[in-house]
C-alpha cells in the first residue's frame, strides 16, 4: 500500500523507503535527517517506549522512572511524559489518557511531564518523534505509548507478586492499587514503584493491550490537564519568558521577499531610550536590541532601512492570477489519477458542466506571535521558544550556533497556536540566534510585531481548480476532469519529496490510494492532474494543508453536478460512493444527526460537503439564510468525523469547533493579497478573522469505526467551508467559486 | 517616575509617557497574563479594566491612565475563584489559551454591567479574537457564570459502540488501514 501523508514538516522522517510508516515499536529505524540537521547527523534509535536505556538510568533521580513513560512518586502521583507539543488541540491530555488507560492508574493523580529534545537526542530519541503536525501526535504513537503504560503496569503488578511471594496471575491492578484477593494484601503503585523500577521491562511486543470497550480512562470526556494556568495569567508562554539580564529584540524583514537588507542607519537610533544596537541578523532582517521589547520596537520604527527589493517588486495579486490561470488548460501537469477516458466521456455527455475556482494565500495568524529567546555562549546554546517540532528547533539552534547537538537545548513551552506555523521552518529561530550571537553570554529574547508575523508567514498556498464533469442522460456523473494549478509546497520546502517533478501533495484529499486522504467518489472516467505554478512567496502547511482548498474545489462541483442533474446532493454523492464504504458512513451519520430532507424555515437552506485528509472521515451539514442585501446567517452546522478511535470526545468536538473557526474565517474573510510584492494586510483589521458573533451553532458527531486511528486537529476543516458555500449557493440560486466570500458582497452574521 | 494603581497596588514604573501600559504590564511589572496580540486593539488578548471599564492596553499610553484603578487578570480574583474563571474551568474553554486572559476579563466586565446577558449581548460585548475557535464554550461559560447554564458548550454525540477486540496489538500505528 502506497501512503502518502505530508512529510515536508517533519525533520525526522521514519518511513522506510516504501513509503510507509512502520510500526515503531517492532522495527529499529536510522533516522535520515534531510535539511534541518545539516550537519550530517544520523541517529539510530530503538523502539519509542519501554525498553530502558542505560544513559535513561544513569540519570540519577529522586524517584526513578519504571520506564520511559512513567514516574510514580512515593504519593502516589503519576508523570506521563509527552514529547509532542501542546498547542491547545489536547494532544497531552490525550496521550495520558492512553497511557493512564494501560497504566490502570488513579487518573486524579496524573500529571504531564514534557521532555525535551536534548534529553530525547541523549537518549537515543527512545521517545521517538517529536514532530506535532498532520494531526499525527495520537494516531502514530497510540500503540508505543499505551505499550509503555501496560509495561509499567506489568512491573508495578510483578514488583508486588515478588513481594508477597504470590503468582502474578493472582493480582490485580487498579486505580494505583496492587491487590491480592486471596489473602486481602494491597499496595499503592507509590509503594511499589522504587521496586518495579528495577525489574526487567517485559518484552513490549508480548504485551496484550485493552479492547477499547473496556476502555475506562481513554475514550472518556476527561477534564483537559493543564486549563487552570490558563485561566488566572500564570501561565507562561515563550513570550513570558523572562531571564536575569535579558534584552529584547525587535526585527524587520525585508518586506518583498527575495529582496535583501542593504544598510541601516544606525548612530540614528543609538541615543533612544534603552537601545543596545541595531544589528544585521542576516541577508534580509534587521534587529533593533533594547532593555525592553516596547523600546526595541519604538527605536526600529525610527530606524532608517535601505532594501533592495529586487525584482519580485513588480509582482501583484493580479499577476500571480494570471501565472496561475496558465495552469488551468497547459500542457506541463502530471495526472495523479487517469482512468478510463475522461476527456472522451465528458465530450459525449448528455450535458458538459465546467467552473474555475480560486482560494488565496492565507497567513496563519496564531495569537501568539513568533518568539524565541536565545543565549548563546562558547560552549551552549539555548532556546525559549514554542515550536511544532523541537527536534527541527535543536537542529536550527546548533546550526546556527555552530555549536554541536550535545551542548544545546530547547525549553519547549506550549505554544499560543500553532496551526502549522511552527511545525515546518524555524526561522524567528535562527534569527534568534543569530542575534544572541552578537551578544554572547545574554539571553535576547526576538518577538515578532503582528505585522512582521501577517507578512512573513509561509502561507497556505495559492490556488485554481478548473473542473469538468460529464452527464448522461438520466443525470449519471460519467466523467470527471479535476486539473489544481497553484504553488506547491513542497518545491518550496521539500523538494526531494517531489518524485520525478510530480508533486502529488498538492492534491491532497484527491489521492486514489485509501487510508490517508482519498477520494471518496468512483465516477466510470477519471483524471486527476496537478499543474505547478510557483511564486515568490513562501507557502506551508496551514491547518488542513491542502485538504482545505481541495475540499472546496470537489464538494462544491459536486453540488454543481447535482443541480444540474435535477438531483439531491446527498442521494447524488451516495450514488458515487459505494465503494468507498467510511466516507459513506461518515456522510449518513451527518445526513441523520442534521436530518437532511426534513423541513426546514423559510428562506434557510443546507449544503452538505464530505472530504477525507489525516486518515479521518469527514462530513457537514450547514443551515444557511441569505438575505436580500447578501447577509449570510449559519443557523446550524452538524460536523461528523470517523476518526477511527475517539479517545477524548469532549476535545474531539473541541477541535472540531475550532475546525469551524479556522475554516470559514478564511472562507469568509480571509485573503493576503499581493502588491508591489509585498504583502498588503498587515493586521487584524484588514486580515480578518471570525468573532464570536459570527460564529454557527455546531453539532459534532463522533462515528469511530474502531478498526484505524486517524486524526482529529485538522480533518473537518475541509468540509466547513463547502458546506457552507454550498448552502450559499442552494439559497441564491448559482455557485460561488472564488473566496474570501467577503469579496462577492456577503456579510456575515 | 509614573505612579500606577494596578490590581489594589501602587507601582512606580520607569516608562516613556507614551509607553502603551501593555508593555508596562509586562516588561516593568511582570504581569505576563496579559497578552500582547496585535497592538491596535483588535484583538483583545490585551484586556485589562481600568477603573472597571473593559479596555485594550495596547493602545493606551501610561500616562493616560492617571490615578486610575488597573485590574489585570491577575487581580481578578486571588483565587481563580471568580464566577467567571470557574465557569471557565468547569466547561474546560481554553485551547491554546493565549488569548483567554482577555476574554475572561471582557466576561467580567460584560457581567458586572449586565448580571443576566442574552445572546445578543455576549455577540455585542465578546469581540476578542479566538484563533482556536472556542467561542462557543465561552458563550456557554458566559451563561454559566450569570447562573443561566445552557449546557456544557460543546454539543456532542458519539455514534456506535467499540468493538470487544482482545487486543489491537495488530492495527497498524498509523492510522492509515485501508478504507
Amino acid at each position: 500500500m502506497k501512503i502518502r501523508t505530508p512529510r515536508a514538516e517533519r525533520a525526522f522522517d521514519t518511513r522506510k523507503s516504501t513509503g510507509t510508516p512502520a510500526s515503531a515499536s517492532r522495527r529499529r529505524f536510522v533516522v535520515g535527517t534531510t535539511a534541518a540537521a545539516g550537519g550530517g547527523l544520523a541517529l539510530g534509535f530503538a523502539l519509542p517506549g519501554t525498553i530502558r536505556d542505560a544513559s535513561g538510568q544513569a540519570a540519577a533521580q529522586a524517584v526513578p522512572e519504571i520506564n520511559a513513560w512513567v514516574v510514580v512518586r512515593p504519593d502516589d502521583t503519576v508523570a506521563i511524559r509527552v514529547v509532542r507539543s501542546e498547542m491547545g488541540q489536547g494532544t497531552h491530555t490525550g496521550l495520558a489518557q492512553l497511557v493512564a488507560e494501560e497504566l490502570q492508574c488513579d487518573w486524579s493523580k496524573v500529571t504531564l511531564e514534557p521532555v525535551s529534545a536534548a534529553r530525547n537526542l541523549a537518549r537515543k530519541r527512545i521517545w521517538g518523534d517529536m514532530s506535532t503536525g498532520g494531526s499525527r501526535g495520537i494516531r502514530t504513537s497510540h500503540d508505543y505509548i499505551r505499550r509503555g503504560g501496560a509495561a509499567a503496569r506489568l512491573m508495578l503488578v510483578q514488583a508486588a507478586a515478588a513481594q508477597w511471594q504470590v503468582p502474578v496471575s493472582e493480582l490485580t491492578a487498579e486505580n494505583s492499587v496492587v491487590r491480592h484477593a486471596a489473602s486481602g494484601r494491597s499496595a499503592r503503585y507509590g509503594e511499589l514503584a522504587a521496586a518495579a523500577a528495577k525489574l526487567t521491562p517485559p518484552d513490549p511486543k508480548s504485551i496484550v493491550l485493552k479492547s477499547p470497550r473496556d476502555w475506562k480512562v481513554a475514550g472518556k470526556p476527561m477534564r483537559r490537564l493543564d486549563t487552570a494556568p490558563k485561566l488566572d495569567g500564570s501561565k507562561l508562554y515563550s513570550i513570558d519568558v523572562n531571564l536575569p539580564g535579558m534584552l529584547n529584540a525587535a526585527v524587520r524583514q525585508c518586506p518583498v521577499y527575495g529582496g535583501k537588507l542593504v544598510s541601516f542607519d544606525a548612530a540614528r537610533i543609538s541615543a533612544m531610550p534603552g537601545v543596545k544596537g541595531a544589528v544585521r541578523v542576516n541577508d534580509t532582517t534587521v534587529a533593533v536590541v533594547a532593555d525592553t521589547w516596547w523600546r526595541a520596537k519604538t527605536a526600529l520604527d525610527a530606524l532608517p532601512i535601505t532594501w533592495d527589493e529586487g525584482p519580485n517588486a513588480k509582482v501583484t495579486s493580479k499577476s500571480i492570477d494570471a501565472h496561475l490561470r496558465t495552469g488551468l488548460t497547459s500542457g506541463d501537469a502530471f495526472a495523479d489519477t487517469d482512468y478510463g477516458d475522461a476527456a472522451k466521456a465528458i465530450a459525449g455527455a448528455t450535458r458538459r458542466i465546467e467552473a474555475v475556482y480560486s482560494t488565496p494565500y492565507l497567513s496563519h495568524a496564531t495569537m501568539e506571535p513568533m518568539v524565541c529567546t536565545a543565549r548563546i555562549t562558547a560552549d551552549r546554546g539555548e532556546i525559549w521558544t514554542s515550536t511544532q517540532n523541537q527536534e527541527l528547533a535543536i537542529s536550527a539552534l546548533s546550526q546556527t550556533s555552530g555549536l554541536p547537538l550535545s551542548q544545546c537545548e530547547v525549553h519547549n513551552y506550549d505554544l499560543g497556536g500553532g496551526f502549522g506555523r511552527r511545525v515546518t521552518v524555524p526561522d524567528y529561530i535562527r534569527q534568534s540566534v543569530l542575534i544572541a550571537r552578537q551578544f554572547p553570554g545574554t539571553p535576547v529574547k526576538l518577538i515578532w510585531s503582528r505585522e512582521e508575523d501577517q507578512t512573513h508567514d509561509y502561507f497556505r498556498p495559492i490556488s485554481m481548480c478548473r473542473l469538468e464533469g460529464g452527464l448522461d442522460e438520466k443525470g449519471n456523473l460519467v466523467g470527471l476532469h479535476i486539473r489544481v494549478s497553484g504553488q506547491s509546497i513542497n518545491a518550496a520546502l521539500n523538494p526531494a519529496a517531489i518524485k520525478d517533478g510530480k508533486d502529488v501533495r498538492q492534491l491532497q484529499g484527491l489521492w486514489k490510494e485509501p487510508g490517508d486522504a482519498q477520494i471518496g467518489y468512483t465516477v466510470p472516467n477519471m483524471r486527476i492532474e496537478y499543474a505547478m505554478r510557483n511564486t515568490h512567496v513562501p507557502p506551508g502547511p496551514w491547518r488542513g494543508v491542502n485538504t482545505t482548498q481541495n475540499g472546496i474545489y470537489l464538494e462544491c462541483f459536486m453540488d454543481e453536478l447535482a443541480r444540474a442533474a435535477r438531483r439531491d446532493p446527498l442521494e447524488f454523492r451516495r450514488a458515487l460512493m459505494q465503494k468507498h464504504p467510511k466516507h459513506l458512513g461518515v456522510l449518513n451519520a451527518v445526513a441523520e444527526a442534521a436530518g437532511w430532507g426534513k423541513p426546514l424555515p423559510r428562506g434557510v437552506h443546507r449544503g452538505i460537503a464530505q472530504f477525507m485528509g489525516y486518515a479521518s472521515y469527514s462530513a457537514a451539514v450547514a443551515e444557511v439564510s441569505v438575505s436580500a442585501k447578501r447577509e449570510v446567517k449559519v443557523h446550524r452546522l452538524v460536523l461528523a468525523t470517523d476518526c477511527g478511535h475517539q479517545v477524548n470526545p469532549d476535545q474531539i468536538a473541541a477541535q472540531v469547533e475550532g475546525s469551524v473557526a479556522y475554516g470559514l474565517s478564511a472562507a469568509y474573510f480571509g485573503e493576503c493579497t499581493v502588491d508591489a510584492g509585498r504583502i498588503q494586510e498587515l493586521n487584524f483589521h484588514t486580515y480578518r478573522v471570525m468573532r464570536m458573533a459570527e460564529f454557527p451553532k455546531v453539532e459534532t458527531v463522533i462515528a469511530p469505526t474502531w478498526d484505524f486511528w486517524g486524526g482529529v486537529g485538522e480533518p473537518t476543516i475541509c468540509v466547513t467551508a463547502p458546506a457552507v458555500m454550498n448552502a450559499i449557493a442552494a439559497a441564491i440560486g448559482r455557485p460561488v467559486r472564488n473566496l474570501p466570500l467577503k469579496n462577492e458582497g456577503f456579510t456575515f452574521g | 517616575m509614573i505612579q500606577l494603581n494596578v490590581n489594589g497596588r501602587v507601582h512606580s514604573v520607569d516608562a516613556e509617557p507614551s509607553t502603551p501600559l501593555l508593555w508596562v504590564l509586562r516588561e516593568q511589572l511582570g504581569l505576563t497574563g496579559t497578552k500582547y496580540g496585535c497592538g491596535v486593539a483588535q484583538c483583545g488578548s490585551c484586556s485589562v479594566h481600568i477603573d472597571g471599564e473593559i479596555t485594550r492596553s495596547c493602545v493606551i499610553p501610561v500616562s493616560a491612565v492617571g490615578n486610575r484603578r488597573v485590574t489585570t487578570i491577575e487581580g481578578v480574583s486571588a483565587d481563580a475563584s471568580h464566577p467567571v474563571q470557574k465557569a471557565w474551568l468547569e466547561l474546560d474553554v481554553p485551547q491554546c489559551g493565549y488569548c483567554q486572559s482577555g476574554q475572561i476579563m471582557a466576561a467580567v466586565a460584560l457581567l458586572r454591567a449586565k448580571p443576566r446577558p442574552t445572546d445578543r449581548d455576549i455577540d455585542e460585548a465578546m469581540t476578542n479574537i479566538c484563533r482556536c475557535g472556542t467561542y462557543q464554550r465561552i458563550r456557554a461559560a458566559v451563561h454559566m457564570a450569570a447562573g443561566n447554564a445552557k449546557g456544557r458548550g460543546s454539543v456532542f454525540k458519539v455514534v456506535g459502540e467499540a468493538p470487544d477486540t482482545r487486543s489491537l496489538a495488530e492495527a497498524p500505528a498509523d492510522g492509515t488501514r485501508d478504507a
